[in-house]
């Protein structure tokens, strides 16, 4: 094994890079009074996330956001619900009950994109083991279950007179189906444990093993012969929407959105502090128990 | 031209659009006023109990100044 030496940038670091027989290895010695210097290199994700975990930065941070997700939020939802109900047209076959779509395809987007949070909060939680992750993916879940039911339910009342049944069996509704069950099984596995730790990991393994549905939430309609209309608007093609529908329902939507982001931001605000609370008090009971 | 008839009334469907709308404003309604509410009270309990936020210039006073301001 011949070693290939190089010297770093830094004069104590040395970058050692040589073949074992069983593949090239390398190793990076830098020298203990070096370490101290700051790093030459970006962060890594993960450590730049964990800044964020500090109490008191996310709580500084959270509350400037807060106000600019929910005012807004309110404001374009009750614009977007407003503009759906009175001013947008009638679909010529489906008559006013298309108006139902300005809450139900909000509802059914957030509930996905709700459960993709979820997901990433697993990942975040999994390999980086950032503790505000936890906390977020705990707050996500009764709020993406509330407006997965709200899909379900504003489907099912559209379903009615359009297919003359509250429900079928159809790929897409199934899907979602699941999709509700799923946050009502994280809902309840991470709070099933003593140990809190153990709740959010048995939910973040949950999480992402159930994130496999949002595909087949998405594709369903494409991979099988369902009675649930395709979707009409694509990241790839020009909506098959008319304009007059399409604007209240982007409207709507970004206001549920902003909504939804705000309620699980104070959500999590309230859990950040929760937990100052219980550590302080547990602090303060110790204090009071010592002799 | 019937998709150029505009509500309001009279509205074809509208019990199914009325509950529709009813749970579209009642649902996102109760769940922000819960996180909202909930929010505010763990602010009260923690700025009676954190000594931190007794000391003016400390970073949990800052916090509850932004968190006033905002409010």
């Amino acid at each position: 094994m011949r070693p290939d030496i190089r010297r770093g940038k830094s004069p104590l670091a040395t970058l050692i890079t040589f073949n074992s027989g069983l593949g090239w290895g390398r190793i990076h010695i830098v020298d203990a009074t070096s370490a101290t210097a700051p790093p030459r290199s970006a962060p890594k994700p993960g450590r730049s996330l964990h800044r964020f975990a500090n109490p008191g930065r996310f709580l500084r941070l959270s509350g400037a956001v807060l106000p600019w997700l929910a005012v807004p939020g309110l404001l374009l939802t009750v614009i977007g619900l407003t503009w759906g109900l009175l001013f947008a047209p009638a679909d010529w076959q489906q008559g006013d009950a298309v108006r139902i779509m300005y809450i139900h395809v909000p509802a059914a987007w957030l509930a996905s994109a709700g459960y993709f949070g979820l997901a990433v909060c697993s990942v975040l939680s999994l390999v980086w083991r950032h503790p505000l992750a936890d906390l977020a993916a705990v707050e996500i879940g009764p709020v993406g279950a509330g407006f997965t039911a709200l899909c379900l339910a504003t489907g099912s009342l559209w379903g009615k007179p359009m297919w003359g049944a509250w429900w079928v069996w159809d790929a897409r509704l199934t899907s979602v189906l699941v999709l509700f069950f799923l946050y009502l099984g994280h809902i309840a596995l991470v709070r099933a444990f003593d140990e809190p730790e153990r709740g959010y990991r048995a939910g973040a393994i949950l999480a992402l093993v159930g994130a496999v549905d949002l595909p087949i939430i998405k594709f369903s309609v494409d991979w099988w012969n369902t009675l649930h209309q395709p979707d009409s608007i694509t990241l790839t093609g020009a909506p098959t929407m008319y304009i007059g529908m399409l604007w209240p329902l982007f409207v709507a939507a970004l206001g549920y959105t902003l909504l939804f982001a705000a309620i699980v931001l104070a959500r999590t605000r309230a859990a950040v502090m929760e937990r100052r609370i219980r550590g302080l008090l547990m602090a303060q009971a110790s204090r009071e128990a010592a002799p | 031209m019937t998709h150029l008839i505009m509500a309001p009334w009279p509205m074809t469907h509208w019990p199914f659009i009325a509950a529709s709308y009813a749970l579209g404003v009642l649902v996102p309604l109760v769940f922000g006023i819960a996180a909202f509410t909930r929010m505010g009270s763990a602010r009260r309990r923690l700025a009676a109990i954190d000594p931190r936020a007794n000391r003016s210039g400390s970073a949990a006073a800052r916090a509850r100044a932004t968190q006033d301001s905002a409010a």
